[in-house]
């Protein structure tokens, strides 16, 4: 009985000091959190609520969230917009902000490399990490190519929308269009800078050369066959000056390419590639 | 070659040496460093085989990149007339050093060669007409042995002279023996350890040399201040520890320490500790501890250059592999910038090779470009048969610890490569990964052969770029 007596002693004398800890920690922590409050404007979590939240880092910022407060905190979409957003969602973010949506083409990682197993055959295997960043610290490539693919799926693995593979036939990446958001995560992590992000053009349309050498043409030939030499016809047989020939490599500038295609047939070595336009002109291959 | 007839070869070259000699190296005893390490087969065929000089080549090629740091900046132009030895590529900042013609002749052109790797790298392309010589260079075999220079003439001529490490990594020397006023040299370790597997070149210098060797050793003692200066060598040379010791035998500063068999006991910092048991601190050089590291061939031509003023033209390579035969495994004295298939057809590339190695297995670099051109830290060219030269199915990590057995450095491999793999560079840093000397222990003792040193090299690469980025973003 006795023993009884004092357990239940024992468990009110518990529950009293538990709880006056707790109405002394509520009490507290109330006065706490008055002081130190902090006013967060409520759009941020608007604004990120139209973010997609895959927070991939393309934008630039560490995440989803910090976008939003850079935003808000900015009041400008210059600069601090998500790539791999929708349309219509960064529509509604900027109408939400009360600013204008500044440049929203949707964009696309192009791979600027041709440097198949037939174009560019290896001269040597490479057998170490399946990784580029290793690769091109090692040796130049198996094609010899300073500037080519290396073909071991950094971009890949960096992917975070499943959009680009190692094509296995031609070891170079493919991307895959519908899923591409153009963040740009892919050609941050290209160790040769093969990836560009460009506008997708209309229709999906778009000219671009598929090659970075920067050596001299001869040198480039004996590894390559479609390696861009730096001929410069295609700058001669541009109307509108969207090319430009520098390092022995030729660049179309996407803004002011209108896309008429005469670079296309100009090119002795079928470096540049046009994509995704309609069938009775040659078909080239969707890189 | 069988292991039997390695054994053979070492008993050979041992029934030279005099009983007294051996009861003599039997009292210094034998050291190693304790933590990690592994034993790779020495396979050391080109043991016995007395240096050669190779012919001359029609066209060098120099690169300017032979050592750590920022390239040299040429200093003669197309068609310019060239002696052996003239300066054609001077130093371009702090670490960097000058480098000299191997052979006389004209300048053909200047332009941007493939190194072995396939990189293009500046260079000069010498075409060779007969062989003279700098007239201040003295060509003869006489040995000097006043030294006449003091400390700041020797450093100004390791600089002028174009001395870097033959070790491997080749860091220009003179940077070493520059020491701030708080810092004093205690103990010169000279590194005849040689611990990579095939390579021979330091060991037939030094049979070849040694008084010379022991002398450039005197050099570096005043360059440095030491009072002390400790040959460091393992014990699978026999006849060079019994001609060291014979050398050094009553001299006041220059001791020899036998070396049990151990890989990488040549790495510096794993040299210090197995012979004055000090060790280095994170981040820290040898001379926080009061220790200079230098390989015995870079003494070899320190004395060259102090004494004859001779600076490095010619690399010492050997040429090796398990399926080329016993007699034709060769060391080589060879002048900078010999076409590197011109070597290798003077030995003759067995049929089975599948790759070839520039510069010891466990640290060097496999040949990508066989179009490329001796430097001067070549110490080495492998043959390395198919049934080598790939590596073995990769599987998951067993988490068996054996990498982190083998680190002699500490660390855990296994961590890092996972680390940088996934990109977390400043987990990376919290575990070290900066004081990775990139032996390769973890990788040879993985079971499940993951390629560790590899992801590790990368994330060294790139902690190191965050670390400076970092460190510029503070300034």
């Amino acid at each position: 009985m006795m023993i009884i007596l004092l357990s239940t002693a024992l468990i009110w004398k518990a529950v009293g000091i538990l709880a006056a800890i707790g109405i002394i920690a509520a009490v507290v922590l109330f006065f706490i959190s008055k002081k130190f409050h902090v006013e967060e404007d409520p759009r941020i979590d608007q604004v990120a609520e139209f973010l997609p939240g895959a927070n991939c880092g393309g934008c630039g910022f560490a995440g989803c969230r910090n976008l939003a407060e850079t935003i808000v905190a900015k009041g400008t979409m210059e600069g601090c917009t998500c790539p791999s957003n929708t349309k219509e969602n960064n529509m509604k973010i900027a109408e939400l902000m009360g600013i204008e949506v500044g440049n929203m083409e949707p964009k696309v990682a192009v791979v600027r490399c041709q440097g198949n197993c037939e174009n560019a055959p290896a001269k040597v295997q490479y057998d170490a990490a399946f990784s580029c960043a290793f690769a091109n610290n090692l040796f130049v490539g198996e094609s010899y190519c300073p500037n080519g693919c290396l073909g071991c799926g950094d971009c890949e693995r960096a992917c975070s929308f499943d959009a680009i593979h190692i094509n296995p036939e031609t070891k170079l990446p493919a991307v895959d269009e519908e899923k591409c958001v153009g963040c740009g995560v892919c050609a941050k992590n290209c160790p040769r800078s093969i990836i560009e992000i460009r506008n997708k053009g209309p229709k999906g349309r778009r000219v671009y050369v598929s090659c970075r050498n920067q050596e001299k043409g001869a040198v480039a030939m004996k590894n390559c066959k479609t390696a861009c030499i730096g001929c410069g016809k295609c700058a001669k047989a541009c109307p509108f000056e969207a090319i430009t020939v520098e390092n022995n490599l030729a660049y179309i500038d996407y803004t002011k390419c209108k896309m008429c295609r005469k670079c296309v047939a100009e090119c002795p070595k079928q470096a540049i590639v046009a994509v995704n336009f309609p069938a009775p002109k040659p078909e080239t291959p969707t890189i | 070659m069988s292991n039997e007839r390695i054994k053979e070869l070492a008993s050979e070259l041992t029934h030279e040496i005099s009983k007294e000699i051996k009861k003599e190296i039997k009292t210094y005893g034998k050291k190693t460093f304790r933590k990690g390490g592994v034993h790779p087969e020495a396979n050391k065929f080109a043991h016995g085989m007395a240096v050669e000089t190779f012919p001359l080549p029609d066209q060098a090629v120099v690169y300017m990149t032979q050592h750590l740091g920022a390239p040299a900046t040429p200093v003669v132009q197309k068609g310019d007339k060239v002696k052996v030895g003239q300066l054609v590529g001077e130093a371009n900042g702090f670490v960097s050093a000058n480098i000299h013609s191997p052979i006389s002749g004209t300048v053909n052109r200047i332009d941007m060669i493939a190194d072995v790797m396939g990189y293009k790298k500046p260079a000069i392309v010498i075409d060779r007409e007969g062989d003279e010589w700098m007239e201040d260079i003295d060509t003869s075999e006489d040995i000097i042995r006043d030294i006449k220079l003091n400390k700041e003439e020797i450093i100004a001529r390791m600089k002028d002279r174009g001395i870097v490490g033959l070790g491997g990594a080749c860091f220009p020397t003179h940077i070493k023996y520059m020491l701030r006023p708080d810092q004093k040299c205690e103990y010169l370790i000279i590194n005849a350890a040689e611990c990579e597997p095939y390579i021979s070149t330091d060991n037939r210098v030094v049979l070849e040399r040694t008084e010379q060797c022991i002398i450039g050793i005197e050099i570096a003692l005043i360059a440095s201040g030491a009072d002390k200066a400790i040959i460091g060598i393992e014990d699978n040379k026999p006849n060079a520890i019994a001609k060291l010791v014979a050398a050094t035998k009553g001299h006041p500063k220059i001791t020899v320490q036998p070396l049990r068999i151990k890989y990488p006991q040549g790495a510096e910092k794993q040299l210090i500790k197995a012979i004055t048991g000090r060790s280095v601190p994170n981040g820290a050089l040898p001379i926080a501890v009061g220790c200079i590291v230098n390989n015995i061939t870079t003494m070899y031509v320190l004395y060259q250059a102090v004494q004859k003023n001779k600076p490095i033209i010619q690399a010492y390579t050997t040429v090796s592999g398990k399926s080329v035969p016993a007699e034709e495994c060769k060391n080589f004295r060879i002048r900078l910038g010999t076409p590197i298939k011109s070597i290798m057809d003077a030995v003759g590339i067995p049929d089975d090779t599948a790759k070839i190695i520039a510069g010891g297995p466990m640290m060097g670099r496999s040949v990508a470009n066989m179009d490329a051109y001796a430097g001067k830290g070549m110490s080495s060219l492998l043959f390395i048969s198919d049934k080598e030269a790939h590596r073995g199915e990769v599987s998951n990590c067993l988490r068996c610890g054996k990498c982190i057995d083998a680190c002699p450095m500490g660390l855990e491999p296994f961590r890092l490569h996972a680390f940088s793999e996934m990109s977390r560079f400043e987990d990376c840093e919290k575990f070290g990964i900066m004081n990775c000397i990139e032996c390769g222990c973890c990788q040879f003792s993985c079971p499940a052969n993951r390629p560790i040193l590899d992801f590790v090299r990368v994330g060294k690469n790139k902690t190191g770029a965050m670390i400076r980025a970092r460190a510029a973003a503070k300034k």
